[in-house]
């Protein structure tokens, strides 16, 4: 019975195990520099390096305009597997369809 | 360890490294180190026009820190191996915390 609990306790007890739990789900990664990833989460370690899987990467750009004002330009990109190096990334990475905005 | 092992798993592929500056290069993944340093023979840059500085350039050494991503080959990558090894690295990494 206490094994439970303690397995329960083990399962989540640190900010990464979240991260574990997500393993083989669809992610939504912030990163640096308006950037943004989904795509589903295959491997991460300490540093938040990641492996990601059909990911779609979302970067912002701000355009100005010939009238000087100033737009925001989204472009869109595919990759089927990609690696992401850990330390430009903010540690927040949320479970997508439940947190996505 | 993770990424290190992984990385080692791919040398002699193909992949795509996208630097921090947005310079991105294709070559044939040579070698890579604990850092993730990483070393690739006979490059091409991807938007050559734009970055015309390496195009006699046939193969680089790239630190590291100035990688954004890496796009790898999807049929070269066992996703349910990479998963259970990344399981099994948190929990061994765990077991030193504790």
């Amino acid at each position: 019975m206490a094994d439970m609990a303690d397995e329960a306790a083990a399962a989540v007890s640190e900010p990464l195990d979240l991260v574990r739990l997500s393993l083989d789900e669809i992610v939504f990664v912030r990163l640096r520099g308006d950037r943004e990833l989904k795509g589903r989460l295959h491997a991460y370690d300490s540093h938040c390096n990641l492996v990601l899987g059909e990911v779609e990467e979302t970067i912002y750009t701000i355009e100005d305009e010939d009238d000087g004002d100033e737009t925001v330009k989204t472009t869109k990109k595919q990759s089927d597997m990609l690696f992401v190096r850990g330390t430009l990334s903010h540690p927040t990475v949320l479970a997508s369809d439940s947190n996505d905005r | 360890m993770l990424f290190f092992s992984f990385f080692k798993t791919l040398t002699q592929q193909t992949v795509t490294v996208e630097l921090k500056n947005d310079i991105s290069i294709r070559g044939t993944l040579k070698s890579v180190d604990q850092y993730l340093n990483i070393k690739l023979d006979d490059i091409v840059v991807l938007d050559e026009l734009k970055y015309p500085h390496l195009s006699s350039v046939k193969n680089v050494f790239i630190r590291g820190s100035v990688v954004r991503y890496v796009h790898l080959p999807p049929d070269k990558v066992d996703r349910g191996l990479l998963e259970d090894a990344c399981r099994r690295e948190a929990m061994a990494q765990k077991g030193k915390a504790a």
